[in-house]
């Protein structure tokens, strides 16, 4: 697709060049033959021969070469979208140049010559006059053209439809002029009177020249005026060149006869004198039309801002900036209330100290709501400056800048000449006011949306940091298997589960539950896992253990938050289990000799809850066998409190089903069973917690 | 979602909770609390015989005002406890560390007893 339009596009540029080529090749032609047949008139009138050739030849040849002269600028000019106004005018005065030096050279010829008789040859001189009198059209023709792009700059449907008819009623007495028969005189006259008004009206359109910017308006006078310099010369020499022939013979081509060029001429003239004048005298005005164009890039600017700059206070400095320079302020300065409502100054060409006398001057004289961050109404408050004697300025204008109806702080612009403001500037700084309380209200949204963005990224990475505190690989001894699973919930929880070899016959076993999501509760388990990896490594009792962990823990926990535990350690020469329940679910164990599962009776209050020493009071240290072929399922409260559709839990008791139904298998397939079951239970794979379980089974 | 009623009666005030307490709403619970403490009651009654589950951090919220309502000396009691909710508490052991009984009249006798 992109290469078809590539190809149509080279297509379209080798056919435009293709066809400029052709249009003057045909001109190039038509003229030889022009200026042969001409000649060759002149030529059997001088001799009273009836001519070889028919009388209107030259006529038709003219408007050919007219009519591809036409073509050939309107492919040139009219169709390159490149060329600006100055380059239009750069065109027209360039075609000018040329042609006159060509016209130049032919009279230096000439005057070389001197008084031979090949001079005052009147073929010879119908010849030159037939090359200026073709330069002069090919200027014309290109004036012609680039007038029609200044014209129609800003198009309207009756613009468009005013020039076709313009152009159609050229045409028309081309035409009327080669076949060379008057209908009546009346017509004649009424056509080139609606001719002249409607190219006068034409002509008034002048809406480009306001887009010029100062020096392009000098370029574009100089320009101009050397243009019409040059149609003045071609005019005076073209008219000496036609009444000298004229004098000897009265049948060649007389462009004062040809009413195309002369209205062709009348209207390039009219326009380029009307331009000239208008941007004369447009020039003192240029100044304002320059600074309203800045007023605008200002503008854009600063609601740009937001998204170039890095920061609230780049917006505030292009806000100062762009205000003094739109009011030709001296000095002025910002006063703007921060995020956390710490006052902030941004001066330009004045020191805090001047604001701060101001300040207090203007409170002094009790100036209501001058500089206050709530007044909301714009102040002209010059007439306090007066009585200031201290300061250089004697204009002083404040702008509230609002933030969602909210005045978040004060734009004074100060002048050191009285009165120096007036109502437009108070206007286009107000809009400037205006717009920069909506850059910032936007930068501040941006800000919340990145806050929001660097929370997730923050949770996505305590998620990773939960992951990579759970062990990678569990201790296995040949008294019993580990295996364990976790599945965590989107938002981050605390679940966590750890083993250490203490010694060749005791192995230490955790499950804890931090409460509370998210970078918090993986910062807490991290904690945890310290705790666990030096406390274990010494093995104290169980009991113990908890005691010491919850001392430690106490200093980084804050109020309201806990973590639930179970530690263990197994002890394989004596083939006991010694544990301590620190408020975490109760262990299921499932001993073989009865057949069945059961929640272990115990107490515990999980750590940080109490904070002082009275914690052991609240652990117990408690001890039983095993015996091979039990299991012991430890779990976190998200699998007994899973729900289903139906809003039920799934529970202890189903919990402790699906392990007396799946006890003789091994660890791993136990707890793939209870997965199942849970899954199955609550019927989707979302879950709404984290899911963590360690299954040990004795051999 | 929950809803906290307050109630005085002979200088106790009563907090009634409606609902469930999760992570968001355990918010309301520490606020309600607050209000109490803060408007200088020393006997705090909680019904909880609407309360129908409570998550940690609700639990969180009791077991941070412990210290504060001993200091204080504000005697607090909880009553009315449905079995779900009660279990959670006595896992996670804090049921030795507040003052639970399963009518009002008996957490009324407590409360008197506690503020003597």
């Amino acid at each position: 697709m992109a290469n078809l339009l590539i190809g149509h596009v080279f297509v379209k540029m080798f056919k435009t060049k293709a066809l400029i080529r052709l249009t003057s090749l045909v001109a190039i032609i038509a003229w030889v033959i022009l200026v042969f047949s001409d000649v060759t008139v002149i030529y059997s009138d001088l001799k009273s021969l009836p001519p070889d050739i028919p009388t209107w030849l030259p006529r038709l040849m003219l408007d050919i070469f007219i009519v591809s002269l036409f073509y050939h600028y309107k492919f040139r000019i009219e169709r390159d979208e490149s060329l600006n106004f100055t380059d239009l005018l750069w065109k027209v005065f360039a075609t000018g140049l040329i042609a006159t030096v060509v016209s130049l050279a032919v009279r230096l010829v000439l005057f070389l010559l001197g008084n031979t008789t090949l001079a005052s040859n009147i073929l010879f001189m119908d010849i030159v006059y037939q090359i200026t009198l073709a330069l002069f059209i090919n200027f014309l023709l290109a004036a012609f053209t680039s007038w029609k792009r200044l014209i129609l700059y800003q198009k309207s449907k009756w613009l468009i439809r005013a020039w076709l008819v313009f152009e159609l009623l050229l045409l028309s007495i081309l035409v009327y002029d080669s076949i060379h028969i008057v209908i009546s005189e009346t017509i004649t006259t009424l056509a080139i009177v609606i001719i002249g008004l409607l190219g006068l009206v034409l002509s008034a359109n002048m809406r480009w020249v306001a887009y010029l910017n100062f020096k392009q308006k000098w370029t574009s006078l100089l320009l101009l005026l050397l243009s019409i310099f040059y149609l003045f010369y071609f005019l005076y020499s073209v008219t000496m060149w036609s009444d000298q022939i004229s004098q000897q013979s009265k049948i060649f081509l007389d462009f004062q006869s040809h009413v195309f060029n002369i209205a062709l001429l009348a209207f390039v003239l009219t326009y380029m004198t009307f331009s000239f004048l208008v941007i004369l005298f447009n020039l003192p005005t240029s100044s304002v039309f320059e600074q309203k164009l800045e007023e605008v890039v200002n503008f854009q600017r600063i609601s740009q801002s937001i998204q170039t700059e890095q920061n609230e206070e780049s917006v505030y400095n292009i806000l100062l900036e762009s205000s003094v320079s739109s009011v030709f302020a001296d000095a002025a300065w910002l006063e703007i209330k921060g995020r956390e409502n710490e006052q902030r100054l941004f001066t330009h060409q004045i020191t805090e100290k001047e604001t701060k006398d101001i300040h207090a001057h203007l409170e002094k004289n009790k100036v209501k709501g001058a500089l206050e961050q709530n007044s909301d109404k714009t102040k002209n408050l010059s007439k306090h400056l007066g009585s200031l004697k201290s300061t250089r300025f004697r204009s002083l204008l404040a702008f509230p800048i609002k933030v969602k109806e909210e005045t978040i702080g004060t734009l004074a612009l100060l002048k050191e000449l009285p009165d120096g403001f007036n109502k437009e500037m108070t206007r286009i700084v107000s809009a400037f006011a205006n717009q920069a309380g909506i850059s910032i209200e936007n930068f501040r949204l941006m800000e919340e949306a990145f806050q929001n963005a660097r929370y997730k990224e923050e949770l996505k990475i305590a998620k990773t940091v939960q992951k990579s505190l759970l062990p990678a690989k569990l201790e296995q001894d040949a008294d019993f298997e580990i295996s364990a699973f976790s599945a965590s919930a989107d938002e981050v929880g605390g679940d966590y589960y750890d083993t250490l070899r203490i010694s060749d016959h005791e192995i230490a076993l955790i499950i804890a539950d931090v409460s509370g999501k998210g970078t918090t509760a993986a910062f807490h388990m991290s904690q945890m896992k310290g705790i666990f990896h030096s406390l274990a490594q010494q093995g104290p009792s169980p009991k113990d253990f908890m005691a010491k962990a919850n001392k430690a823990l106490v200093y980084c926990l804050e109020r309201g938050s806990f973590i639930s535990a179970t530690y263990f350690v197994i002890n394989t020469k004596t083939k006991k289990i010694h544990y301590s329940r620190a408020g975490h679910c109760p262990v299921l164990y499932y001993t073989t000799s009865t057949h069945q599962a059961a929640y272990l009776k115990d107490r515990g209050t999980a750590l940080g809850m109490v904070r002082n020493n009275d914690y052991c009071n609240f652990v117990e240290d408690n001890e039983f066998p095993y015996a091979t072929g039990d299991v012991m399922i430890l779990y976190t409260d998200g699998i007994t409190e899973a729900k289903n559709n139906k809003n039920e839990e799934f529970g202890n008791d189903r919990l402790a089903q699906a392990l007396q139904q799946n006890a003789t298998k091994s660890s791993k397939e136990i707890e793939e069973s209870v997965i199942e079951k849970l899954y199955e239970f609550s019927g989707s794979e979302d879950i709404n917690d984290d899911y963590t379980s360690m299954t040990v089974k004795f051999r | 979602m929950v809803h906290i009623k307050r109630l005085q009666e002979d200088g106790i005030d009563i907090l009634s909770i409606v609902g469930e307490i999760d992570a968001s709403s355990s918010i309301e619970l520490d606020l309600a609390i607050a209000k109490s403490v803060g408007e200088g009651f020393k006997k705090i009654l909680v019904d909880c015989s609407a309360l129908e589950y409570i998550s940690s951090a609700g639990l969180g919220v009791f077991m941070s005002y412990i210290e504060e309502l001993r200091d204080k000396k504000i005697s607090l009691v909880l009553y009315g406890l449905k079995e779900r909710v009660f279990n959670t508490f006595s896992i996670l052991g804090l049921a030795d560390l507040l003052n639970i009984r399963s009518n009002r009249q008996e957490a009324k006798t407590l409360v008197n007893e506690l503020s003597v």
